[in-house]
């Protein structure tokens, strides 16, 4: 290893506070630390046996076959925790997504589905004997899944899925079929060449009478040789902008037979002779939903972690111009401009972490809730993580964007690991949900609340509660700036949107539109309304959870945490200035000063910079970044990493002799 | 061709205007879609753009092998053109920009600088002796050059640069060096393993001194082997987030000497002795760089129309959930939330176009003047050129990412065009300038109008705003019209240079130095300097649509003002903080505005897919599987899937290599 870059390591030692400290305090404590770093450990162990040539320089089809490497050895790293009994069926969700975080994800897994989706899936909705069946087999990856739900023509609206699957009582079994091309399964992860089965979701069709989707395992492949069965028709969706070695896949059915018992019959039933059992309770897929917007809003802190880390250490190792005549060039992250785009990145990472990990909480809370039968609470944490993936998502590949841009053309650079970064990222803003298509599931969460404000007596659940207090005195309250206050501003702002939101489609409604075209019309404005909401949310749980983990802190760690929470909201409220202006009390003065506090913290919090993202703790083989190594060594290290591009690999290109010679000679 | 998707047949059906008066319009009149036309067919009918397998599927080797070889073809066949028609520079134009040249080489081409900075930097700078020479074999492409000045760790700051070019009195020549890894030339396109000339620029020295940045011409590679010529250190940077047709390259040198008249010495001199001649005028090399910055915004606008194409076309094609039980499924295009996502962004083009367009007549004016000795406007012409690559280029990745993202997973597809089409633009937000450093240059012109103005001097016309705005001090009522928003926005750029001047001088008069209170300022300066620029925009957009609308038919002229008033509306309720800032616009009148701008999106709705039809960008040009024109999206991403090479067979590989002996637990 080279030395460290003099600026970097100048920056480390004037960073005010002890690093160990703010890890463990992030992490939950030196125990946890402890683990993750040697979940860490493992999971790069093997990474010589498959990160030979770097992914960005091979065929796409070169980059499959090493994503299936990779996982092959990744996994089986997986197996070996659970042999070790490290984990189980029980805490496996913990685990995998922390596992998976600790990757360098590169071009994806093929196989991850069948952890995040196959697996949890039959947990939740096979019935004890399908358990039996199909667990251990998927468990000790005997067989490897996906899961189909989304098809070619089909996304958001889960009800107008085109894929059947009728009941036959003559030989007690479904028959899939695929009757249109937009019906064709598109998306599943591993679905093209990878896994063997599939949960398919399907129109259930018995006794010639259709009972919604239903959920069906359906064998793909042979598990032998791994052709493809009779009757089904699948390959791989193409190329896309990132994440190619998911292996994304199409899948349709001519007639494919498979026995009634692999319809997941947990809750509703098809019976021998086709009757119908109609389930009892068909909320328990909710719960699936926001745990999986749970984990992703997780995963979002990671990238932009990265993202934060890379673009804070190349600002701090990059020197360009001289403001001074005589110095020597600054630091880019001397630059206001520059911390302008880098410290709410970095603010965000805190802010995000921390309110993600309360979510965790909070749904762990609800979901033994629901597991005893008590489902008060499911329609507000459903409306929560729906707004909550929608702002991490777009939050996050707003920022790494940003980050990426402020690394100037390196960070276009592939090996800088921000492009795929950001394209990994972004990705999560369509998947699981579209983020306005969620945004607005939250309005309207939020408008029957607001209608039913003044009805329910003090009824309302933990996170709308503060409708009804900004209600009582929002439209009065003298401004302060504080960071207490702009979360309140925060409140009056949510609330007034979505006042205003329900009385324009009153008004409509009042003047002969149907309640849907009201809707629609008023769904800008109930889109930020609900982002609103999701402001409040994240302002006020961050700000109130810093303040009980830094207790018994030092102080130094108390004050620069406290330093990020001011900026994060301080950000916020100069991002959101129309609405301040529009809906509280703020005036002009408040806002000048709003802007030279903002600047003020920038500059406060411009020493720890490093020491802040040093705090994420992210390992150079995590990173993957030629820009954001520990040591600093951009320079050598992006010109290392071009010499691996196989162009490099001879002096001329074969294809001077062939078509540049005789063009430039006119002989073409 | 098979039938066009019903729902798109009946957009085009109801649309209320002639779409093909709008192309001549938006072209510029009939004979100039004609030659557009006439290009595109000349260009696409040779089939240079056909791929068998689709290139992004290749590894990063082949793709650039690819792009060398249509790079060549297309070339050759412009250089036909030329012979037959003694044509302008249109040919190369069209085949350089953002529509007929990304349909070719869709991500990136080798040969692009040779066309756009090595030839005009020779134009440019080269005495008429060194034109004589040189710019004859490059036209002829007996060389193919490239232009190389950002160093590995040098880009902004041009002086900082650290190649050197030291002259030797006893040979006659200059010798080259790198004399760090930093100052390795990085990222020129072209210059990795396909050009064999390129310009250097590097900080000259002779009798000892340093007489900072100047051209010169080295050759990089020997004409007949294309072996690296000795002491060149030549390579490509590696892989990039797009554009990996270019051949983006790095550069060292090691004692590399060239002659003396290498040096680009149509400005300053070094002569045979080694005194060296300063310049005349160090202003002159404008020129080039206007080109670009006018080049770029059309481009700009190029992609942004692309983007919009498919994103409006793929949601009349796309259906989906079902607000009204037993009505179908509505297409997306009907919900307000995705109008609010696609619309302004047909107006954006028509927007920068105009400007782009008063950008270019305002630097031949300034030009004109330049001949005659006049230079005045010229530091006016940079600071709006500044502020407009920056502001451009953000704006047209923004609506080109939107535009992806509201086509939901699909847009995620490369097959939608959509990621590569963003990789291109956004690549533009740090090359040529980046963003944030341009507009701090704006910004700078801004505060010294401002303080022109206040020492009581007129202003040049796009800043002339500042002194009559700083004159009426208060703010006048707010009306809430076209022209009181396009005012408004006067008053918010104007308010926000105010507060930054005073800043700096409240903080100079705290001790600071200039520098360090200008740094702590400039997050508000460069938003000063978009709202300045933002200001340009609509007032440019308002002024030459009125103008421009007026020879049009009746039902077209409706459609465009809405398309204005929608643009000019967007962007009031984009900055609302700012106008309850700095005007007396109220709640009212916000609530009115975003009234009107709902009403709007619901007016141009039914003209959106005649709207974007009339951009008349061909399917070749569009490339995607989503916007084409005959709307067959799911059809065609389902062609598009099968030529992924992965499934030309039933079982790939790597089951046996590796998953097999995961599942049987044996790995």
């Amino acid at each position: 290893m080279g030395q460290m870059n003099e600026d970097l390591k100048r920056e480390r030692e004037k960073c005010s506070f002890n690093m160990n400290d703010l890890i463990n305090l992030m992490d939950g404590g030196p125990d946890k630390t402890k683990m993750r770093r040697e979940r860490e450990d493992i999971m790069i162990s093997r990474r010589d046996a498959y990160a030979d040539i770097p992914e960005e320089y091979l065929s796409y089809k070169e980059q499959y076959e090493q994503a299936v490497k990779k996982s092959a050895y990744v996994f089986s790293l997986l197996r070996r925790l659970q042999h070790e009994g490290k984990t189980n069926l029980h805490n496996y969700r913990d685990v995998m997504a922390n596992f998976l975080r600790s990757s360098d994800v590169g071009t994806g897994f093929p196989i991850a589905i069948h952890y995040i989706m196959f697996i949890p899936t039959i947990m939740s909705q096979a019935s004890e004997e399908q358990q039996a069946q199909w667990l251990q087999r998927a468990w000790d990856c005997n067989i490897v899944g996906s899961y189909a739900q989304t098809e070619l023509g089909h996304g958001t609206f889960i009800r107008g899925l085109e894929t059947t699957a009728t009941y036959d009582p003559s030989t007690k079994e479904f028959v899939l079929n695929s009757p249109t091309l937009t019906s064709y399964k598109w998306w599943g992860g591993g679905l093209g060449q990878t896994a063997n089965y599939a949960i398919v979701v399907a129109q259930l069709y018995t006794k010639g009478e259709c009972h919604g989707v239903h959920l069906f395992i359906v064998q793909l492949r042979d598990e032998e040789t791994h052709m493809p069965l009779p009757g089904i028709k699948i390959g791989d969706v193409g190329l896309k902008m990132a994440l190619n070695g998911v292996n994304n896949g199409f899948l349709g059915f001519n007639n494919c037979r498979i026995p009634r018992n692999q319809m997941l019959m947990k809750h509703s039933q098809v019976l021998e002779d086709g009757t119908y059992v109609r389930s009892p309770n068909s909320k328990l897929n909710y719960g699936a939903m926001v745990f999986t917007r749970v984990v992703i809003a997780c995963d979002m802190v990671n990238y932009l972690s990265k993202a934060a880390t890379i673009a804070v250490r190349f600002s701090a190792v990059r020197r360009q111009c001289q403001s001074k005549a005589g110095e020597p060039e600054s630091q880019i992250l001397d630059y206001l401009t520059q911390q302008h785009k880098l410290l709410p990145a970095v603010a965000a990472c805190y802010a995000l972490k921390v309110t993600a990990g309360k979510l965790w909480d909070t749904f762990s809370i609800v979901n033994e809730e629901m597991i005893a039968g008590n489902y008060e609470r499911l329609p507000e944490i459903h409306a929560l993580s729906c707004c909550l993936k929608a702002i991490a998502t777009r939050d996050a590949a707003s920022f790494i964007e940003t980050c990426r841009l402020a690394c100037g053309g390196h960070g276009f650079t592939y090996s800088s690991n921000l492009p795929a970064t950001y394209c990994n990222a972004v990705a999560a803003c369509t998947y699981e949900g579209e983020n306005t298509v969620l945004l607005l599931q939250t309005a309207r969460f939020l408008a029957k609340t607001w209608q039913d404000i003044d009805n329910e007596n003090g009824k309302l659940t933990p996170t709308v509660e503060y409708l009804k207090t900004a209600k009582v005195k929002g439209y009065s309250h003298e401004w302060v700036n504080s960071v207490e206050n702009i979360v309140y501003g925060f409140q009056v702002v949510s609330m007034r949107k979505i006042a205003s939101c329900v009385k324009s489609m009153q008004t409509r409604v009042a003047s002969g539109a149907t309640f849907e075209d009201a809707w629609n019309m008023a769904s800008v404005q109930l889109v930020s309304a609900a982002e609103a909401h999701c402001r409040v949310m994240i302002l006020s749980t961050f700000s109130s959870e810093i303040k009980e983990m830094t207790r018994t802190t030092s102080k130094e760690i108390k004050r620069v945490l406290e330093q990020i929470v001011t900026l994060y909201a301080v950000y916020w409220a100069l991002e959101r200035l129309s609405d301040l202006l529009q809906y509280t009390t703020i005036t002009g003065a408040h806002v000048d000063n709003l802007r030279a506090w903002y600047e003020e913290l920038l500059t406060q919090l411009r020493p720890n910079a490093v020491g802040l993202v040093d705090a994420f703790d992210l390992r150079d083989e995590m990173l993957q970044s030629t820009l954001g190594a520990y040591d600093g060594r951009v320079y050598e290290r992006l010109m290392e990493a071009a010499l691996q591009s196989p162009l490099n690999a001879e002096p001329v290109n074969y294809t001077f002799q062939k078509y540049l010679k005789p063009f430039l000679q006119g002989k073409l | 061709m098979a039938k066009v998707n019903v729902d798109l047949q009946r957009e085009r059906d109801s649309c209320s205007f002639n779409i093909t008066e709008l192309t001549h319009w938006i072209d510029g009149g009939v004979q100039k879609t004609e030659e557009r036309k006439k290009r595109e067919e000349m260009a696409l009918k040779e089939g240079i753009h056909l791929e068998p397998v689709p290139s992004v599927y290749l590894s990063h080797k082949e793709k650039y092998e690819l792009a060398v070889k249509k790079a060549c073809l297309l070339f050759k066949m412009i250089r036909k053109l030329q012979e037959e028609e003694n044509a302008g520079m249109e040919n190369y134009l069209a085949v350089l920009g953002g529509n007929l040249g990304a349909a070719i080489l869709g991500d990136g081409n080798p040969l692009t600088l040779h066309y756009v900075m090595f030839i005009p930097t020779i134009m440019g700078q080269g005495t008429v002796e060194q034109q004589a020479y040189w710019i004859g074999r490059a036209f002829n492409l007996d060389i193919i050059g490239t232009y190389a000045q950002t160093e590995l760790g040098h880009g902004t700051f041009v002086r900082g640069l650290e190649t050197t070019a030291t002259y030797d009195a006893s040979t006659k020549e200059f010798v080259l060096n790198s004399p760090t890894l930093t100052a390795y030339k990085w990222w020129p396109g072209g210059l990795a393993h396909t050009a064999n000339y390129c310009i250097v620029m590097a900080q000259l020295y002779t009798k000892g001194k340093c007489h900072g940045i100047h051209a010169f011409i080295v050759q990089l590679r020997e004409e007949e082997t294309h072996m690296p010529v000795r002491g060149i250190k030549v390579g490509e940077i590696g892989a990039k987030l797009g554009m990996n047709g270019t051949n983006n390259g790095f550069l060292g040198f090691d004692n590399v000497r060239i002659p003396r008249d290498h040096m680009l010495m149509k400005n300053s001199k070094v002569l045979e002795d080694g005194t060296y001649v300063n310049a005349p005028s160090s202003k002159l090399a404008y020129g080039t760089m206007m080109f670009v910055r006018v080049m770029l915004v059309n481009d700009m606008c190029k992609y942004m129309a692309k983007a919009v194409t498919i994103a409006v076309r793929y949601s009349a094609v796309r259906r989906q959930s079902q607000p009204k039980p037993d009505e179908p499924e509505p297409q997306i295009i009907d919900y307000l939330t995705q109008q609010h996502k696609l619309l302004v962004g047909i107006a954006s083009v028509h927007a920068f176009r105009m400007s782009a367009d008063w950008l270019w007549l305002m630097y031949n004016n300034v030009t004109a003047e330049l001949d005659a000795g006049d230079m005045e406007r010229l530091p006016e012409l940079h600071a709006l050129s500044c502020c407009l690559k920056a502001v451009s280029t953000d704006d047209a990745a923004q609506c080109v990412e939107r535009c992806r993202l509201a086509c939901g997973g699909h847009g995620y597809m490369l097959s939608s065009n959509l990621p590569l089409t963003y990789g291109l633009v956004t690549a533009a937000c740090t090359y040529e300038g980046e963003n944030t450093v341009m507009l701090l240059q704006t910004a700078r012109y801004l505060v010294k109008a401002w303080q022109q103005a206040a020492a009581g001097n007129t202003l040049p016309p796009t800043v002339s705003y500042l002194g009559e705005l700083r004159a009426g001090r208060r703010s006048p009522p707010w009306d809430n019209t076209i022209e009181g928003i396009v005012k408004g926005f006067h008053m918010v750029a104007s308010g926000k240079i105010g507060i930054c001047v005073a800043q700096i001088e409240k903080r100079q008069k705290n001790g600071m130095s200039y520098e360090d209170a200008w740094n702590m300022t400039s997050v508000q300066l460069a938003s000063a300097s978009e709202a300045h620029c933002r200001a340009f925009l609509l007032s440019i957009y308002y002024k030459d649509n009125e103008k421009q609308v007026a020879t049009v038919s009746p039902e077209l002229r409706i459609v465009l003002q809405q398309l204005c008033d929608l643009y000019i509306v967007y962007w009031a309720l984009q900055r609302i903080g700012d106008l309850l800032r700095f005007t007396s616009i109220s709640e009212r009148d916000i609530e009115q505005l975003q009234n009107w701008y709902e009403d709007l999106l619901v007016k141009v709705r039914p003209n959106a897919v005649g709207l974007v039809d009339a951009f008349d960008i061909r399917d070749e040009i569009l490339n995607s599987a989503l916007g084409a024109y005959d709307g067959r999206a799911y059809e065609r991403l389902m062609e598009e899937a099968m030529k992924s090479p992965l499934n030309a067979e039933p079982v790939n590989q790597s089951f046996h290599k590796y998953l097999k002996p995961l599942m049987q637990g044996k790995l």
